[in-house]
């Protein structure tokens, strides 16, 4: 098993963080991971991507040419990764953000309102844990219960520890639009 | 400790200090700012001291007093800050005072660019300052080996009293990986004690002078012949490489640092289609590993240098290779990272030429 993943959006959306969620879940399961950011003269309300891989084998390269997942969280992104996927890979697409569909069609396109969701929760920061929530129910690329434990792990007993549990909320809320919860 | 999700930059910091380092001297550079953060961070909680000097000449003489005073000392800097330490580097060496110098490197030249790059070979492995020295130069292709090489570094440097370079690139300082800082090997080489650093009269009799300049042409001469003895040795003694999938090998690449990373997915994709490839991974840039070549050189049919420069290992590759077999190049720069698809369409190229 590897999954390669690029997640895009906006600066301060948070997709770094889920990124590294992503990577210490990994590491929750003993997996070999590895997370690169797109790093340069960047800015808040910028475009921010990061690069991950969760594999059972040695990883390769860091940066990924041929993703088998991809999360976008503007219509930049949209435009620039999409063309990143291999056949039948996962592309998941805040559908609150963005207006427009995959143009590709040999990859699953999952639209997730992620921004509108959050909203409903009472905290639009929330919509990345919503998207990586739809994003691991569907590939099972890590476990759910992995996600929740590299939070509490990683935010646990810092000045982040008040938003365990509502991040958490978030992620089983994206995780349940694909259907049941798988603990 | 099991194993934790770390930062290049961090990680590589933190491995400073479990060897002993207890001084850290910097000025900022993109891509390996977090060093400096870093040690900031945690060197006085080690009872070390982190100073963010004036300038890289400044920070890189800063180095000189404490390593000449017998600590354990790092600095990091990024392609264009390690050019303006190339002064120091060479004093530090020809005074003979053990450090460890990371180099994060980005694309040039000039001010170049902030991405990652491998275009620093040269100075990094022909001395890059001026007059004859050697530094040994390692470079890591992932962060815990860069974690444990680190130990290493500090141990060569004071072994042969000579600066030790780690170089890495922007890739490496900025991704983060999973990594054991708790089960780092010590290694068993007999380190000397540093009778020579400049202490104070409290412990020993007599002067203890660290110097660079010598006037008696004679006595320089003398000092060069014994600095190339301590080279010599350090080329015997401190080369190491991976072979990969060398053994049945028709074409065999040659990379190191992320970049053979990025090779390793080549062979893979070449596997896939039958194409048998395997990859020379020098670990130590100088000294430069002869062996793997001389044991593939009958098999193989050619060789190709994959660099994220324009060409620079490639020469030590050919003096390795000395004419038995083709040797190839491919590169990128810039900031541009090659693409294991790119690789093979180079690879398909050179053995279709050879057929």
């Amino acid at each position: 098993m590897e999954e390669r993943v690029i997640m895009a959006g906006f600066g301060g959306q948070g997709l770094m963080t889920i990124g590294q969620l992503l990577a210490y879940a990994g590491l929750e399961e003993d997996k070999n991971v590895s997370w690169m950011p797109s790093y340069g003269p960047e800015q808040r309300g910028g475009t921010a991507n990061c690069h991950v891989i969760v594999s059972d084998g040695p990883v390769g390269s860091p940066v990924i040419s041929e993703a088998t997942g991809v999360i976008v969280m503007n219509r930049p992104s949209l435009e620039k990764f999409e063309s990143y996927l291999i056949q039948g890979g996962v592309l998941v697409i805040d559908s609150t953000l963005i207006d427009v569909k995959a143009s590709r069609t040999d990859v699953e396109a999952i639209y997730v309102p992620a921004d509108e969701m959050a909203n409903e929760m009472g905290n639009s920061k929330m919509a990345n844990m919503i998207m990586l929530g739809a994003y691991v129910q569907k590939t099972g690329v890590v476990k759910l219960e992995s996600l929740f434990n590299a939070l509490r792990h990683v935010w646990g007993n810092t000045a982040k520890e008040r938003f365990v549990e509502p991040n958490i909320e978030a992620i089983k809320k994206g995780a349940g639009l694909i259907g049941e919860l798988v603990k | 400790m099991a194993r934790i999700l770390m930062k290049g930059n961090e990680a590589l910091g933190e491995a400073a200090i479990k060897a002993g380092a207890k001084f850290y001297f910097g000025y900022p550079i993109t891509p390996q700012n977090e060093v400096s953060a870093y040690m900031a961070e945690r060197l006085p909680e080690v009872g070390g001291v982190f100073l963010q000097a004036e300038s890289e000449v400044s920070a890189i003489n800063m180095v000189y007093g404490a390593g000449g005073a017998g600590a354990r000392v790092l600095i990091t800097s990024s392609s264009p800050g390690i050019s303006l330490m190339q002064e120091g580097i060479s004093y530090i060496a020809g005074a003979e005072i053990p450090a460890v110098i990371v180099n994060v490197m980005r694309g040039g030249p000039g001010l170049g660019g902030i991405q990652p790059g491998q275009a620093d070979y040269f100075q990094a492995t022909r001395g890059g300052g001026h007059g004859d020295y050697f530094m040994v130069v390692l470079a890591p292709e992932s962060i815990q080996e860069m974690v444990d090489i680190m130990q290493e570094a500090f141990d060569i440097a004071d072994q042969y009293r000579n600066p030790v370079m780690i170089l890495a690139d922007g890739m490496m300082g900025q991704m983060m990986e999973a990594v054991d800082l708790d089960n780092v090997e010590k290694s068993d080489r007999n380190l000397p004690p540093k009778t020579w650093a400049t202490t104070g009269m409290a412990h020993h009799q007599g002067k203890n002078i660290i110097n660079s300049l010598e006037l008696d042409p004679a006595k320089l001469e003398k000092h060069n012949l014994d600095l190339k003895k301590k080279y010599d040795e350090m080329a015997k003694n401190e080369v190491k490489y991976e072979m990969y999938k060398c053994d049945d090998a028709d074409i065999i690449a040659v990379a190191y640092g992320t970049t053979a990373r990025i090779v390793k997915n080549t062979i893979d994709m070449a596997s896939r289609e039958g194409i048998k490839m395997g990859l020379i991974r020098p670990i130590s840039l100088w000294p430069f590993p002869q062996e793997p070549f001389d044991r593939t050189a009958d098999r193989a049919k050619a060789y190709i240098s994959v660099e994220m420069s324009m060409g620079q290992m490639v020469e030590d590759v050919r003096l390795a290779v000395n004419g038995r077999k083709p040797v190839h190049f491919y590169g990128r720069t810039g900031g541009m990272i090659p693409e294991p698809k790119d690789i093979l369409a180079e690879i398909k190229n050179i053995l279709g030429g050879v057929k």
